[in-house]
């Protein structure tokens, strides 16, 4: 539907979609989108159950290669390549996209080995080294005052919304430009739902966070640009201040008031 | 035409509030012709009348503050829903200072009945400014109701024949006060009475506004003629 690609302010775009089209099989499940992420912005996609915001995210660091019948077409360029064509290491290209799920997934070993792990793959950090990032990312993820007495306990002793701070912190202990959240609140209670919300506004100054959201009041409070999507188009990309007090389109209106049905 | 809400609660809320919203419109509405009607043919009852609906008007300001301000912490109106909200609690201010116009241009009138001078001989009187103003909060409140843009536009366009009417009479006053200083009580009552016609129009205009930036979501408000026209597209 959309196929101009939609820049604000002359705003740098760290990713910048352009026609992007999204196969399961022979389901159709984005239909041409093209946008412009903001670099050093929050973007939240938003829509009902299966407009493809979810399926949208995954393109970004080609997480759906994973599973064989699933394709995409198109182009998402991020620093002057192509995402989808580039023959770099998909591995390489998760290290500079990482992503937050919706359940926390801290892996079955220690707090500091959670963070270590993902560093150990891409860099040769000495024990010092090591150390300073550790605390460095659980610093970032606004968790190391409630975690640096116990770091050699195990991840999954901590709280959700403390599991979901580990996930966050092991996801930028490795220095991605990007960092994508898919429902990163929807599993915790509303006092973590904050730190995470807070979280994200202090991550926007060091990477471009693109969240995937099924609350409304979320992407309202934690995010620059908001895009509605529905039945895997594009409806409507814009600043959510516009987005949230004068869309420009019906659907997005009727949407953003609870008058979808 | 307006889909409804998942939630019916909500809708009856949102409804809620429009209704008693144009309920005090209609209270205002009536104490402002029944201020006039009173000045006019200096009916005690109907100015006395003005005075006792102010309180059933400011109570339903009260009221109606407190069910938008619910209606926000409970369902985060936003889009359209948010700014009918927030356009019927800045109306509602305009609405309940319209009443404190027609309270004055009663007390006003009462004081100049009681005195039995009321008009001025040779002057035009006041009645174009008041048909202006009346027709212009009847207006606002139409396209309030209708959620109406474009006559909504044309109450804010009336604004300043009200406003040039107000500063005619107010020289044919300051003349009549040079020529002879034994009318100046009655001509400042007048004045007065006059200033308050002037103010209802602003209110109205406001309330127009208001409309416009619901249906449009354009913030008209202190642009002038050309380019409120440019804005509303």
């Amino acid at each position: 539907m959309t196929t101009e690609t939609v820049a604000f302010d002359k705003l740098p775009s760290k990713l910048t979609v352009n026609n992007l089209n999204f196969y399961y099989g022979g389901y159709h499940a984005l239909k041409n989108v093209s946008l412009a992420v903001p670099e050093h912005c929050v973007t939240a996609f938003i829509g009902p159950s299966g407009c493809g915001k979810s399926t949208l995210l995954r393109t970004f660091n080609r997480m759906f290669e994973l599973y064989p019948e699933q394709r995409a077409e198109g182009e998402i360029m991020m620093n002057g390549e192509n995402l989808l064509t580039t023959k770099r290491d998909v591995g390489l290209l998760r290290a500079q996209v990482g992503m937050v799920f919706q359940k926390p997934t801290p892996f079955p070993m220690s707090i500091y080995d959670n963070i270590a792990f993902g560093i150990k793959l891409f860099e040769n950090l000495n024990r010092g080294e090591m150390e300073d990032r550790v605390e460095w990312a659980l610093s970032k993820a606004a968790l190391w005052n409630e975690v640096k007495d116990k770091l050699k306990q195990s991840g999954n002793g901590l709280s959700g919304g403390q599991q979901q701070r580990l996930c966050i912190a092991r996801a930028i202990a490795i220095k991605p430009q990007v960092l994508l959240m898919d429902e990163p609140c929807s599993a915790l209670d509303p006092i973590s739902t904050g730190y995470i919300e807070e979280l994200i506004t202090e991550l926007k100054n060091d990477y471009t966070v693109v969240i995937v959201t099924h609350n409304m009041q979320q992407a309202a409070r934690a995010s620059d640009f908001t895009a509605y999507m529905y039945l895997g188009e594009l409806i409507e990309f814009g600043k959510t201040d516009d987005i949230f007090i004068k869309p420009k389109k019906k659907a997005t209106e009727d949407y953003i008031t609870g008058r979808f049905g | 035409m307006v889909k409804e809400h998942l939630s019916t609660q909500y809708d009856a809320d949102l409804e809620e509030i429009r209704t008693r919203m144009l309920q005090m419109g209609g209270l205002v509405e009536e104490q402002v012709s029944n201020a006039l009607a009173g000045y006019a043919d200096g009916s005690t009852p109907l100015l006395d009348r003005v005075k006792a609906t102010e309180e059933r008007v400011n109570q339903l300001e009260i009221e109606l503050d407190d069910r938008c301000t619910h209606l926000i912490a409970r369902r985060q109106p936003a889009a359209s829903d948010l700014r009918l909200v927030m356009a019927v609690v800045k109306s509602i201010t305009d609405l309940e200072r319209i009443g404190d116009e027609a309270a004055k241009i009663a007390r006003i009138a009462k004081q100049m009945h009681e005195r039995g001078i009321v008009h001025l001989s040779g002057f035009s009187d006041v009645r174009v400014a008041a048909n202006l103003a009346s027709s212009m909060l009847k207006g606002a409140l139409d396209a309030f109701a209708r959620m109406d843009p474009d006559a909504a536009q044309q109450i804010v366009m009336q604004d300043k024949h009200i406003d040039s009417e107000f500063r005619s009479l107010l020289r044919e006053l300051i003349t009549f006060m040079m020529e002879d200083p034994r009318t100046i009580s009655t001509a400042l009552d007048i004045v007065w009475i006059a200033k308050a016609l002037e103010r209802v129009g602003d209110h109205a205009k406001n309330i127009a506004e208001y409309v416009i930036y619901v249906a449009s979501g354009t913030d008209v408000r202190h642009s002038q003629g050309q380019s409120e026209s440019t804005a509303l597209g």
